[in-house]
Formats: C-alpha cells, sequence, structure tokens
C-alpha cells in the first residue's frame, strides 16, 4: 500500500484527535506505519480543529503538514459552512460526514464532481447508544468500512484496548464506543 | 514489541525502562506530558524513582544537581522558557561533571510568546557543557534516551536529547522498544568517584575556585568534551546489537555521489529525505545530512560529508541574532574553513515558531543549490525561507 493521508475536521471536544489516534493503534497493530497528529491551535470547545493521519507499508519520513489528504472525515456537518473541508481533496479523493443527509446532497452542498461522498449519522449513533454527541468513534467504524484500510475486527479489539485502558472502571463506555462503531460501520452508505 | 507512541509517550517509555533514581521536574508545554506520563509510572510502582515535583525549572535542575552529586542516576524534562530558567544551573551541572539527562522537547523562546517548535531554546544553551543530540523522529527520540544515559555517564558530562515540539512530541508513529529488562542490563550501575553522601569520607562540593585552579578545572572539562564522540559511537555500536538500530554521529543520506546537499537537524532531516527520493527519481543527484550530534560537534564526520557536495544548503530552525545566520551555518563555514574540499554553503533560516516546511519547499532549495552549482556564484548567502516581505 502506498502512502495515503487522511485529515479530520471537528470542533473542539468532539474527539478529532483521539479519532485520529486510535485509528493509528489499530494500524500499527495490523503491521502498517502510521502518523498521527493533531493541528495545535488555540484550543477552545467548539473551535475548528484538524487531525492527521499518514499510513502506508512503508516506513513514513516526512513530518511536514498535509495539504492534499485522499480522505476527509468531517464530525461536524456545521463545520461545511465555514471551513473549506475540500481543500487540496485529489479527484480521486473520498469526503465521509456525520450528517442527517444523503451523500447526494451533501456532494451538491460541496460542489464535489468526481470525488466519492458517503454520509452515516454519527450522532444519532452515539446519542442512542452513549446518550451523548460523540461522533468521533463512530465515524472511525465508518471509515474503515468505505476505506478498507484495515480489517474490522482487528480494528475493533485494538480500539476496545485503548479504550480499556483509558477507562479501567467504565466496561459501559467501552462497550457503548463499540457498539457505536459497528453500528456506523453498517449504516454509513 | 511495536507499539504506536507521540514523541513524549516514547520518551516517557524510555525513562520507565531506565527507571533513574530520582526525577525532578517543572511542567511546560509542548514536554509536560513527559513527566506528566512519568509521575503516572513513580504512582502505579512500576518504577522505584523519587519523583520531586519542583516549583520552577530553576528549582527542578537544581534538585537534579543535588540529587546526580550523590551518585544517583538523574533525569528531567522541560522546553522553551523552562530550560531558559534553568540556564545558570546547567554550568553548575556540567562543571561539578554530573551526567544528568533532559529530554529537551524544542520550542521557541519568547518574544513574541509562541508554544511551536525551533530550536532556539537548546541552542541558547549550547555552550553550557552539555552534550546535544537533536533527534528526527519518535522512534530516534526512545532510543537516544537510553543512550544519552550510558553517553553521560561514561562521560561525567550532562547530556540533553531534543525533539522537535509537537511535530514529533504530539505527533504518533510506529516506535519499537527494547524489553524492559534489557535497559537496565544495557546501562549497568552509574560509578562514581566521589559521592556527597559519603559521610566516612566528606568532601566539599562547588568549591570556590578562583585564578589558582579555576583554569584547570575548566582545562579538564573541556577536555572531557573533547573525548566525547568516541564515546558516543561505542555506545550507539553496543546499543545497535541490542536493538537492531545503528545511530551515526551524522546522517548521511544518499551523499555517496551528491552533487548538491542540505544540512539540518530534527525532524526536517525526514522531510528532507522525502525532497531527496523524489528528485533522485528525476535522475537529480542530490543528498543530504542531518546532524544529529551536535554538542559536541563531529568536525571529523561532517566535514567528510560536507565535502562530497559541491553546494550545500544549510537549514537552520533558529538564528544567531548576529548578522551571522543561523547556528548550524556557522558550525559548518568554521569546520570548512580548513577543508581543501569546500563547497558553496547558503544559508536558510526557515520554522520559526513551528512554521511548516513542506516537501516542495525542501525541492525548491535544492533548485536553488543547482543554480548556484551552475554560476559557482552564491548571490546572497543567508536568507530567511518562507517568511512574508522577503
Amino acid at each position: 500500500m502506498a502512502l495515503l493521508e487522511i485529515r479530520w475536521h471537528g470542533r473542539g471536544g468532539q474527539g478529532a484527535k483521539t479519532a485520529a489516534l486510535l485509528f493509528g493503534d489499530a494500524a500499527i497493530e495490523t503491521g502498517k506505519f502510521i502518523q498521527a497528529f493533531p493541528e495545535y491551535g488555540p484550543e477552545r470547545m467548539g473551535a475548528p480543529v484538524f487531525a492527521f493521519n499518514r499510513i502506508s507499508d512503508q516506513p513514513i519520513l516526512q513530518h511536514c503538514g498535509i495539504k492534499t489528504p485522499k480522505i476527509v472525515v468531517v464530525l461536524d456537518p456545521t463545520l461545511m459552512e465555514t471551513v473549506n473541508v475540500t481543500e487540496g481533496l485529489p479527484e480521486d479523493g473520498v469526503v465521509l460526514v456525520n450528517t442527517q443527509k444523503s451523500a447526494q446532497e451533501i456532494k451538491a452542498e460541496l460542489k464535489l464532481t468526481t470525488q466519492k461522498v458517503y454520509v452515516v449519522d454519527a450522532s444519532k449513533i452515539s446519542k442512542e447508544i452513549l446518550k451523548r454527541d460523540l461522533p468521533n468513534t463512530p465515524m472511525l467504524g465508518a471509515l474503515i468500512k468505505v476505506s478498507h484500510l484495515l480489517e474490522f475486527e482487528p480494528m475493533l479489539e485494538s480500539v476496545k484496548h485503548r479504550l480499556e485502558h483509558k477507562f479501567p472502571n467504565r466496561p459501559d463506555v467501552v462497550d457503548g464506543n463499540i457498539k457505536a462503531i459497528k453500528r456506523a460501520y453498517e449504516e454509513v452508505a | 514489541m511495536i507499539v504506536a507512541r507521540t514523541g513524549n509517550e516514547a520518551m516517557a517509555e524510555a525513562m520507565r525502562q531506565i527507571n533513574p533514581d530520582v526525577v525532578a521536574a517543572y511542567p511546560i508545554t509542548p514536554a509536560t506530558e513527559v513527566v506528566q506520563l512519568f509521575s503516572k509510572f513513580v504512582h502505579d510502582g512500576q518504577v522505584d524513582t523519587q519523583f520531586v515535583p519542583a516549583e520552577s525549572e530553576h528549582s527542578a535542575i537544581s534538585a537534579c544537581v543535588g540529587a546526580s552529586s550523590t551518585g544517583a542516576r538523574v533525569m528531567t524534562s522541560t522546553a522553551s522558557q523552562g530550560i531558559a530558567l534553568m540556564h545558570e544551573i546547567l554550568f553548575i551541572a556540567s562543571g561539578l561533571r554530573l551526567p544528568i539527562v533532559i529530554c529537551l522537547v524544542n520550542r521557541a523562546l519568547s518574544s513574541p510568546i509562541n508554544i511551536h517548535c525551533d530550536h532556539s531554546d537548546s541552542l541558547a544553551s549550547r555552550d553550557s557543557g552539555w552534550i546535544q543530540i537533536f533527534t528526527e523522529n519518535t522512534q530516534e527520540a526512545y532510543d537516544t534516551t537510553i543512550i544519552a544515559v550510558k553517553v553521560a555517564e561514561a562521560a561525567s558530562l550532562p547530556a540533553m536529547v531534543t525533539t522537535d515540539g509537537f511535530i514529533i512530541s504530539h505527533g504518533m508513529e510506529r516506535v519499537e522498544l527494547v524489553d524492559d529488562e534489557a535497559v537496565p542490563k544495557f546501562l549497568g550501575e552509574r560509578k562514581i568517584q566521589h559521592s556527597l553522601l559519603d559521610v566516612d569520607n566528606p568532601k566539599t562540593f562547588g568549591a570556590l575556585d578562583l585564578q589558582d585552579y579555576f583554569f584547570e578545572h575548566k582545562r579538564s572539562e573541556i577536555d572531557a568534551m573533547d573525548h566525547v564522540l568516541p564515546i558516543i559511537e561505542k555506545v550507539q555500536d553496543e546499543y545497535g546489537k541490542l536493538s537492531g538500530r545503528h545511530y551515526p554521529l551524522v546522517d548521511e543520506y544518499r551523499m555517496d555521489d551528491a552533487e548538491v546537499a542540505i544540512l539540518c537537524m530534527g525532524s526536517t532531516g525526514g522531510t528532507g529525505k522525502v525532497a531527496v527520493e523524489r528528485l533522485r527519481e528525476q535522475g537529480k543527484k542530490v543528498g543530504l545530512v542531518r546532524c544529529r550530534v551536535y554538542r559536541p560537534f563531529p568536525k571529523e564526520a561532517m566535514v567528510a560529508a560536507l565535502a562530497k557536495a559541491k553546494v550545500v544548503g544549510v537549514l537552520d530552525r533558529s538564528d544567531t541574532m548576529s548578522t551571522l545566520g543561523g547556528h548550524l551555518y556557522n558550525d559548518a563555514r568554521s569546520i570548512l574553513y580548513d577543508s581543501d574540499m569546500r563547497p558553496h554553503l547558503k544559508n536558510y533560516v526557515y520554522g520559526l515558531g513551528g512554521r511548516d516546511i513542506s516537501i516542495e519547499d525542501i525541492e525548491s532549495i535544492y533548485k536553488e543549490l543547482f543554480a548556484i552549482q551552475k554560476t559557482g556564484k552564491v548571490d546572497k548567502d543567508i536568507v530567511y525561507f518562507g517568511v512574508r516581505g522577503e
């Protein structure tokens, strides 16, 4: 696999950085080379934030920013009103959006022609299962489905492991996130 | 074991395996996580370290000096204003020949205030008598933290290992760890001649030293620095046998037939290597030299590397504020003065305060270097790359 770059768009507090780190962790366990890094600006709850991944079968040497990501993941659809989420996206790029709208509607809104657009209502999934709007983990499930970058089951195991480490006394949080990931994996279209 | 770690996590992991006797620290962005994570290892009983949360960096490094004088293995971590506040005590640590190791996360110095990477903080303590090793990526940060402890103790000199703030400190990458048991075995016990706590043989530490002997003591410190490079080579060789990862003093990348090259430090080395690969695919003879061990300066190895090229662009993520350009540029000019093979040099000061440098940026620098090769003339010897108004 050649080098592939991903950009995550979120708002401060939505877990864009965590999603990128979880993705990186899971990719390492399948023998890939990865990078996961956030773009640090003023950190405020609700402000637009970015996180990034690089993934490859070969060692990744560059440490510069990512300007032309093949895949863009949008955790909050309202970001599309103020942030150019498709900036630098190549003709064969992929956009994955957390939204109630259809892929066709988003494609028209973003004025995309050749690129692929996928949607999933990750906020609804999160609110139903975790009782909170935390779209990052379900979007990770959707990303794995549409990108085929990692095998699903090993990815789930890795995320579970990481969450168990982070929330040792909250099996409900761990199970809820795993459920949300599975559902988004199934529902993304 | 292969894991995903940020630079800070990797350095904290190395510290866990080193299991120092004392860690005294004060938090500062972007280095905070190193000791924050380490303090959890202390809390969880994974290390035996005496952890001292100090009230400032000046106090932290002072506590390190006291602890190291007893014969303890001592480490800390800081960045930017933190190392600046330590400045006074850095000279005391090296003068007393105490092998303290600092995990230093490179961040710009105020003012204006900024939290992102440049090398002005470690380079402001360049002349403090500390060994300085700049790392390119997370793996190297982890490995070099372990290497530095053994080098410092063998040389009886303190050492700082640096990572690029945020770029490496907060960037997650693939890291291969050596086994937990292998690290203490590799390092052995710290051996000392005199301990502050040897009450049966009381000694004075840090005594007044005037015209009669100060110079001899300083001369012996300089002499110690003169002997560091072979120690680093030996320890790196031993570490290579342990880990399978072999580090040089000077990292040469595709230099053998290179006509033009860049010289740089830190994470830009990796970005530059990708630029080299792209240009090599077009048949361009380009190479890269990365200065890994910065103090003491590996003069012979560096001259041998740079002299292979006809033109070298020196990339400095710092400026000396002297009208003479960046630190590395001045070192390169100095060591090449006596060389028979003297490439043209051009200084590119770049990336201050964390401004990104891309693969395309470095490709454009190589293009300029080829133009210099063609004309044989350096139009402007110091330029500020990627800044508005140039």
